[in-house]
């Protein structure tokens, strides 16, 4: 089957979306989805989102239109999502999203949560790697510095300190 | 436990309603929301990648770690019919967004229906623990257990700053959502309610009726749970969530015994009248019944009908929905066929219990 909206490529996306129990389907292909922000806005006929959708488009600390079109141009490299749809879905596409979304996003969870950061429970093992990775990037400064003061045998410890969390990050 | 068992019994744990403070508390219930990292979230991802997140995630609950605590047993949601579905959602154990517009959704059940873990509803994977009673630690307890084994064979969608990254803005953070489903007569009855509801919104927590989002109160039932997911921790939530309804606790039982003092014939009147209804009526709406439900279990909690097991009355709560009437029934019922069963349903097994 062909996308419904171009007609050139395969549907590969079948929505079903459900408005008072009459259904409706759509068939689209991807980069139809992406560029119609209104498949996302269709497909969740939920109050939450028109909300978040209401509080992203009248964002008053969006105060410059130069901003607003910066904004238009943002987009997920990994699921194309752009922040035009997600303003309008008030959903993100994976969770990349987040990464290329970035700052942007920070008045939206201010005004939802009254907060920005996660202090809750870190993840066992994703989590150990991040603090591992937080380590390496230490080191590697304080190497620098030693190199650059030429301090050699303390650059050279850091340099096995690196090489042991290397291995063991590269096994965990 | 068959998959038929889960549509016919209409026996979930959290009905059996012996939890601390099960006199208001019906039920606990907690959620957590987590993503795979790498993996389109459920609403953008096609049948493929959907099926494939399924795969992982059914592969880790049959994992030995997993099996050790919890023997669960996988429903897919193209596998079952819509009446089926809807007895799923009436018991609570998935939502309707996963019964009606998920693609590739599943639904992972422990036999006792305490744990059910719904795979592509709006996030990859939820968690759901729910309990009879006021039990939040316990809740969190099982779930975060379960997280941790997910955790331990699968890449999480989890970022330092943001934590644990959802499909939706208002769960990323922790991704949980705890709440406990209350029973208010009488704060309902002496008119305080809203002003009780309105005070909880101050305080980053919601209240909604007992089927979600938009639906209203049935039978007095209010579910209270937390707002905000980033910023806070988890322990945090559950206290913030368990000092609030511990309030809303006493304040109702404050009510209770005013009624009782200041309005005992009345409230006795119409305690007995619901209960007559119930025992003699030939057929009842479903607003009917859950409204005269929860007046026959105000009665029970406050011993006025002392032969009754507050336990039919959770039951009845959930077997008298249209979805399980006709399951039950196994066939479509039209609205004036499904009042007549529900009528008998409840004069059955009030009959039952009775001494
Ligand atoms: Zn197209
Ligand atoms: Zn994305």
């Amino acid at each position: 089957m062909n996308c419904e909206e171009c007609g050139k490529r395969p549907a590969t996306l079948h929505l079903t979306k459900i408005v008072n129990g009459e259904k409706t389907e759509y068939h689209i292909c991807e980069h139809c989805a992406q560029e119609k922000g209104d498949v996302f806005t269709g497909f969740h006929n939920f109050s939450i989102n028109n909300l978040l959708s209401g509080l992203l488009k009248f964002d008053p600390m969006q105060k410059s239109a130069k901003e607003s079109s910066a904004n238009k141009t943002l987009r997920c490299e990994t699921c194309g999502l752009t922040f035009a749809q997600f303003s309008k879905s008030g959903r993100f596409g994976c969770s990349d999203c987040y990464t290329f979304l970035g700052d942007r996003l920070d008045p939206l969870f201010r005004r939802i949560h009254g907060n920005t950061q996660h202090i809750g429970k870190v993840p066992e093992r994703t989590g150990g790697q991040l603090k591992i990775r937080k380590e390496l990037e230490q080191l590697k400064q304080a190497l620098q510095t030693h190199v650059a003061s030429e301090e050699f045998e303390k650059a050279a410890e850091m340099r096995d300190r690196i090489r042991a969390l290397e291995q063991k990050m590269a096994q965990s | 436990m068959s998959q038929q068992q889960f549509m016919q019994n209409p026996w979930s744990n959290w009905m059996k309603g012996e939890g601390p403070d099960s006199d208001i508390v019906i039920s606990t219930r907690l959620r957590i929301a987590r993503n795979l990292r790498q993996h389109p979230f459920p609403l953008l991802a096609t049948d493929s990648q959907g099926e494939e997140v399924v795969r992982k995630v059914t592969e880790v609950s049959e994992s030995d770690a997993m099996r050790k605590r919890h023997h669960l047993q996988v429903i897919q949601m193209d596998q079952v019919n819509p009446l089926e579905k809807r007895v799923l959602v009436e018991k609570h154990l998935i939502s309707p967004h996963l019964a009606e517009e998920s693609r590739k959704g599943a639904v992972l059940l422990s036999p006792d229906e305490s744990v059910s873990i719904m795979v592509n509803e709006e996030d990859h994977i939820r968690i759901q623990v729910l309990l009879p009673g006021f039990r939040l630690n316990d809740a969190w307890e099982i779930g975060t257990k379960i997280d941790d084994i997910f955790e331990r064979n699968l890449n999480y969608a989890f970022d330092e700053t943001r934590g644990y990254l959802t499909s939706c803005p208002t769960n990323v953070g922790t991704g949980i959502r705890a709440s406990v489903m209350l029973h208010l007569p009488a704060l309902v009855m002496t008119q305080q309610i809203s002003r009780i509801l309105q005070a909880i919104n101050q305080v980053g927590l919601v209240v909604r009726g007992i089927y979600g989002e938009g639906s209203e109160a049935l039978g007095n039932l209010f579910q209270l749970s937390n707002q905000v997911t980033l910023g806070m921790s988890e322990s945090d939530i559950l206290s913030n969530l368990y000092g609030v309804a511990r309030q809303i606790i006493e304040q109702e039982r404050v009510a209770r015994t005013y009624l009782l003092e200041h309005t005992r014939v009345s409230l006795e009147d119409r305690i007995f009248r619901s209960y007559g209804i119930l025992m003699y009526a030939r057929t009842v709406e479903s607003k009917e019944a859950a409204q005269r439900l929860s007046d026959v279990r105000l009665g029970i909690d406050l011993g006025v009908i002392p032969d009754v097991s507050p336990l039919v009355l959770n039951e009845l709560l959930v077997t008298t929905q249209p979805g399980f009437l006709q399951q039950h029934a196994g066939q479509k019922l039209t609205p004036d066929q499904r009042d007549e069963r529900r009528a008998r349903l409840i004069r059955e097994r009030i009959a039952d219990t009775e001494k």
